[in-house]
């Protein structure tokens, strides 16, 4: 998994989505889990003609809060030219547009993250020639972009295929590094759930017959980079409610600023337009306006970094609330493929003796099945792996899907390993018996949800079965604690098999899951889903297979395998590059990560206006009024630089707060009471202290500057 | 036994009766308004109004409900007090001016009970007992009928049906408003209270003068006047008049009956939604701030400086002497954190933070218990507004009792916090602004401030209670109090009603351990404080240059 480019030679050549993010593993740390994305200070600096660029009021108005900073900024400026001579202004207009270009700072930058990446797509996305097939079977060149839906192109090996589209004809290795970062060919094949191909992938060998299914310019890669640039970025529902709750506490402060100068007046102090507009643009909530859509854009870059395209950010927020995944069993919950647990001698035989008949017969099985048992020899019983060819004479039976079995011929014995029934077959074919606790251990491990092979030899004793080896699905390292994480949270897990409901129970068990759907058909699989969302709940599965297509339509996330076919791709609104299904679970934990960011800096913001009352109020009020001086309890040397220093406070703070938004808050899996008094603890005390000592800090250093103060 | 202890002990049985009572109340309320059948005089009354009380309504449809039923409410006022002078049974009063009939008609529909007039010098029986007297029952039903269909908008789900807003305000009137206010009456009048239609007696002065002293219903309208927080009482000096209020234990009683039904929704809430914790969690959050509130004023009344204030155990000044401070104190606070307004003492003559804890506590929007029903409806807002914060730190799209706080819903309760601010700062600000406005103010700086600001927090949060000093019986007063009245009760209502009908049609969504527990303290201690930082913070500019620049003096 995370070879990626670095034993690839033209690695400068090989566009990679993520190079400077590790794929993830099937088990992390439970630690910090949702990895930060990179942040570099001199990202800012690079982003900086790009904030400015965004200072363009069409632009400026889709963020109530920061449109009305950036207003208030014109105000103070105009007055500053009308008042050449007042420092105070010109000090307070420069803050104000400072304050506007971080937030645009903020957004360009999570923005320039994603279009790095869309960058080392477009490389990809090189003018190709298609090979259309036409009727009659020859071939014309046409340009990749004149190609329909339904045309059919020719790629053989070293081809670029022109568009995304189904294999119909022929099988190929492909190289889909350019999408994946995977360095690794993978086979596409026509028919069955491996016959999607992308455009932009390379054919490396074979010739394939391609039905194209996508228009030019709407093909998967055009979407990816559109997605990782932004430019398709919509507001997600829960951002336009924030929003909204925002723009009203901008509108309340609004009201409380405006209304301020006839009561000023009647107090006997006059109030400027520069105080003014310095004390509005401390009260709304700038912090979290700021910084609103860099969260979200960095939200989906975290996803991003991981190989996993959401196809809306709808989808990202949906993964947070989600409260039932459906996971498959292989693959997810269990390694995928049974493993040898044990070898069982059947009377008269003893544990060593099978064990080394396992082995024997095993050497000619490539399955990973037969590797197992291989493996399961050697370390439990200290039997040397043998090689082929040590054994002089030897007639190598592999194992075929036919004859379900496989062994060796040496030295007049003649050993199998292989399907109960195959075995026995193979037994009494040649006069043995089967001895009865053989069948009884069988259908004991059966029940228990394995499945048992049967180990046989023909030698001058005759045909008999010697033992039944143990084939066990074997639970991942570290699933259990995985699941029993996702229960604190709230999130109840269903395994997806089509074993037998015994079977399916026994791994269920050991896995830790919370319910278990046995011998599942995708209507059953439907049927489930749509059980939960009546319930209320939102659902979460990975599919890849086109009959998984109508489920994970129905999913409110559905992560489609890219393996998978293209209906499986096209019915999901999440796809995962790597094809890693245990990658449901990070989705889960980076939509909760994304929405926790929002909450906790919604709530610093708002905390924070707590402690800019006590600064500027009184600077502007103890003059007439000099009681209030009670409530300058920071002590700040003057009002100007009371005032000038909430105003830089309330700027700073906006980049200070950059990197959290990028990065996302830290977030480990907890129960929703310990999540909320910790970030209660962190942002709400923590918003409504900082601004005390920041702005007295600020204070200070103001109060050093001569003529201030 | 000193003053300062006097309070506490009095504050402390207040506490212990409501505690006692609010939980068979309010499960009695439950039931009220979840009963399937009807009494026969309620029958009579549907027929005679010609409404289907088992008809269930959509939010449009129990708003034109609200409407229809305070417009002509709101007419039949009008009229009767432009009418007076014709009508017999007026003690020989004139009618009253249009600015001045508009502004009270719209005072009492609106459960605010503004006065600009002086009740025994203007309104005669009829316009008390057949006008005031009665939208004393029904404007405090409506916004209970209010409060239960937004608690029904919780709880049901998949539906637009949020009840019958007809059988919701005759029961909230016949079943517990009547009674209650009834029983009351009669121990008022076992205190001393006086009940009769007598006209008016010329009695002689200890000092040598003569007096007129007018009779009245006082002890009924007393008892409706407090239990359906409206607070207009028949005499000018409300409360504070010994004919109103004649004992310190009535003073107490008429506490209890503010706080009663608003304390007790909050069990009915939790019956209604099925989970009475969630109940409790509101009543927290609402007894958090009350007794907050009421410890801080004791605290600055009692504690305010000067040889004469030391003297007499406390700021006395506008205070009765039966009262005391103790008592003066819990009913101010009581009386300006409900939507009541009526008043025991002087707000005017309070310490200036004293005063500035009255504003605060009607700025807040009165929800800590808040008005009969409308303060339940307006925590369930600021709950909204709580949990959208929070949980999305929880990491999932914010939910509440299950429902899901989208986009609509967000819209619906942020326009509904708009509102009073809105209306105080606007016209507050225009009062300031204009030539003539400023004239009624009797003092000047931050005390005649206070008087104008005080006044405008008062009408918009349908109050009622005067801060005294100013002269309210103007045009501008009468008509922009009157508007803030009307568009500070209505424009609300309308965002509730929708909010209800946008959360009944959804799916709840199930309870998980990744859900935020909204019945647990951590959440009852977040709700106080986006409450205090939200709502106060927006009046923090207009308090610093009345109560505050007066009180940190």
């Amino acid at each position: 998994m995370t070879t990626r480019t670095e034993n690839h030679e033209d690695a400068m050549s090989t566009p990679t989505l993520a190079p400077h993010q590790d794929a993830p593993t099937g088990h992390r740390p439970a630690e910090g889990r949702v990895g930060a994305g990179l942040f570099e200070p001199g990202q800012l600096l690079k982003s900086l003609p790009e904030a400015c660029r965004k200072l363009d009021p069409r632009v400026m108005v889709t963020s109530p809060v920061m449109f009305v900073v950036w207003i208030g900024s014109v105000l103070t400026t105009v007055f500053s030219f009308q008042h050449p001579g007042d420092w105070f202004g010109w000090t307070i207009s420069a803050w104000l547009w400072l304050t506007v270009i971080f937030a645009n700072l903020a957004e360009a930058v999570a923005e320039g993250r994603g279009k790095a990446q869309a960058d080392t797509l477009r490389k990809a996305k090189t003018d190709t020639v298609a090979r259309r097939l036409l009727a009659d079977g020859s071939e014309e060149q046409v340009p990749g972009t004149a190609l329909t839906i339904g045309d059919l192109v020719v790629c053989e090996a070293g081809d670029v295929i022109p568009g995304d589209g189904d294999v119909v004809e022929g099988v190929a290795s492909v190289d889909e590094s350019a999408i994946t970062g995977e360095s690794a060919p993978v086979i596409r094949e026509s028919g069955g759930d491996r016959s999607a191909v992308t455009g932009g992938t390379k054919v490396l060998s074979d010739r394939i017959v391609v039905r194209i299914t996508t228009r030019p310019g709407e093909t998967f890669i055009d979407r990816m980079i559109n997605l990782v640039e932004g430019a398709a970025r919509q507001k997600t529902p829960n951002e336009i409610a924030l929003n909204i709750l925002l723009a009203s506490l901008t509108i309340v402060f609004l009201l409380a600023c405006a209304t301020l100068p006839p009561l000023a007046n009647h107090a006997g102090t006059h109030l400027t337009m520069v105080v003014l507009v310095a004390l509005l643009v401390c009260l709304i909530p700038t912090t979290i306006g700021a910084l609103l859509s860099a969260i979200g854009i960095a939200g989906m870059d975290r996803l991003v970094q991981r190989n996993v395209l959401a196809m809306s950010g709808r989808a990202v927020e949906a993964a947070g609330d989600v409260s039932t995944l459906l996971l498959d069993k292989t693959g997810t919950i269990t390694l995928g493929n049974r493993q040898a647990a044990e070898f069982v001698p059947v009377k008269g035989t003893t544990e060593a003796e099978i064990a080394d008949a396992a082995q024997l017969s095993s050497l000619a099985d490539e399955t990973p099945e037969g590797r197992s048992i291989v493996v399961l020899a050697k370390e439990r019983y200290g039997l040397r792996e043998r090689h082929q060819g040590e054994l002089v004479g030897a007639e190598w039976i592999e194992f075929t899907a036919q004859t379900r079995m496989s062994g060796v011929d040496v030295d007049g014995r003649k050993i199998r390993k292989g399907a109960t029934a195959s075995v026995i077959a193979w037994v009494e074919e040649r006069g043995g018996t089967v001895a009865e606790d053989a069948d009884r251990t069988a259908d004991r491990i059966a029940e228990e949800g394995g499945t048992p092979l049967l180990v046989a030899v023909e030698d001058g004793g005759g045909a008999r079965v010697l033992g039944v080896v143990h084939l066990k699905d074997v639970v991942k390292e570290g699933m259990r604690e995985r699941f029993e994480e996702l229960r604190r949270m709230g999130i109840k897990t269903v395994m997806i098999t089509g074993d037998n409901p015994l079977t399916a129970k026994a791994i269920a068990e050991e896995a830790g899951v919370d319910d278990f759907l046995a011998e599942a058909t995708p209507e059953d699989k439907m049927a489930l889903i749509k059980r939960e969302q009546a319930g209320g709940k939102l659902v979460a599965m990975t599919g890849d297979g086109t009959n998984d297509a109508p489920a994970l339509a129905q999913a409110d996330v559905g992560v489609a395998m890219n393996t998978g076919t293209s209906a499986a791709k096209e019915a999901g609104n999440m796809v995962d590059l790597d094809s890693n299904p245990t990658k449901l679970i990070e989705i889960v934990e980076i939509g909760k990560q994304l929405l926790i960011t929002r909450g906790a800096l919604t709530t610093f913001s708002i905390a924070n206006d707590v402690a800019k009352y006590f600064a500027i109020i009184p600077a502007l009020f103890a003059a007439v009024y000099p009681g209030l001086d009670k409530l300058n309890i920071m002590h700040l040397s003057s009002p100007n630089s009371a005032i000038l220093s909430a105003v830089v406070f309330n700027a700073l703070i906006i980049i200070a707060l950059v990197p959290l938004s990028l990065k996302g808050v830290r977030y480990r899996p907890m129960s929703a009471d310990r999540m909320l008094r910790r970030n209660l603890g962190i942002y709400g005390l923590g918003g409504l202290v900082a601004p005390f000592i920041g702005i007295k800090i600020i204070d200070l250093l103001i109060s050093l500057v001569p003529g201030i103060g | 036994m000193g003053p300062v202890l006097a309070g506490v002990l009095q504050l402390l049985a207040l506490t212990g009766a409501l505690a006692l009572v609010h939980i068979p109340f309010g499960t009695c309320m439950a039931r009220v308004y979840s009963s399937k059948k009807h009494l026969r005089v309620e029958k009579w009354i549907y027929k005679g109004i010609g409404a289907d009380p088992d008809t269930e309504m959509a939010w449009p449809a129990y708003l034109r409900g609200v409407l229809a039923f305070s417009l002509v409410g709101v007419l039949f006022l009008y009229l009767l007090q432009r009418l007076q002078g014709v009508l017999p049974g007026s003690m020989g009063f004139s009618s009253v001016n249009p600015a001045q009939s508009f502004n009270t008609a719209v005072s009492f529909v609106t459960n605010t009970n503004w006065q600009s007039y002086y009740g025994e010098q203007s309104m005669g029986h009829v316009v008390q007992t057949a006008g005031l007297a009665v939208q004393n029952f029904v404007s405090a039903a409506v916004g209970m009928a209010v409060a239960v269909a937004l608690v029904r908008g919780f709880a049901r789900s998949r539906t637009g049906e949020l009840g019958n807003f007809w059988s919701d305000l005759v029961r909230g009137t016949l079943r517990i408003l009547l009674p209650i206010a009834a029983l009351a009456a009669v121990v008022l009048v076992a205190c001393g209270a006086i009940q009769n239609f007598s006209g008016v007696h010329e009695v002689g002065q200890f000092m040598g003068g003569r007096q007129q002293w007018g009779g009245g219903a006082y002890a009924s309208t007393e008892a409706i006047k407090e239990l359906g927080t409206n607070g207009g009482g028949l005499a000018n000096a409300n409360s504070a008049h010994p004919f109103e209020n004649p004992t310190p234990f009535s003073n107490l009683l008429e506490i209890f009956l503010i706080l009663v039904i608003p304390f007790s929704l909050t069990r009915t809430f939790g019956v209604l939604v099925g989970s009475v914790r969630q109940g409790y969690a509101i009543l927290a959050t609402m007894f958090t701030i009350w007794l907050g509130f009421t410890a801080l004023m004791m605290w600055t009344e009692f504690a305010h400086h000067g040889p004469a204030l030391q003297a007499a155990g406390g700021a006395m000044e506008g205070k009765e002497v039966r009262f005391g401070v103790g008592g003066s104190s819990i009913f101010a606070v009581s009386t300006t954190l409900t939507s009541t307004g009526a008043v025991d003492s002087f707000h005017s003559s309070f310490t200036g933070l004293g005063g500035g804890i009255t504003m605060l506590g009607m700025m807040l929007g009165e929800i800590a218990p808040g008005g009969v029903g409308s303060g339940l409806y307006g925590m369930l807002i600021m709950a909204v507004i709580a949990v959208f914060i929070a949980g999305l730190m929880v990491g999932r799209t914010p939910e509440y009792l299950g429902k899901k706080i989208g986009g609509r819903e967000m819209k619906l309760a942020a326009c509904y916090i708009l509102v009073t601010p809105a209306l105080v700062l606007v016209f507050t600000a225009a009062s300031m602004a204009l030539p003539t406005p400023p004239h009624s103010m009797l003092n000047s700086g931050a005390h005649g401030f206070s008087e104008v600001l005080y006044a405008f927090t008062s009408a918009a949060n349908n109050n009622g209670s005067a801060f005294a000093g100013l002269n309210a019986n103007t045009d501008w007063f009468n008509t922009m109090t009157g508007f803030a009245m009307l568009l500070g009760r209505f424009l609300p209502m309308v965002f509730v009603l929708a909010l209800a009908g946008s959360l009944a049609g959804q799916q709840p969504v199930p309870a998980t351990a990744g859900t935020l527990r909204t019945e647990k303290p951590l959440f009852t201690g977040l709700l106080v404080g986006a409450i205090l930082i939200i709502t106060g913070l927006t009046y923090f500019p207009a308090l610093a240059l009345g109560p505050l620049a007066e009180g940190l003096a």
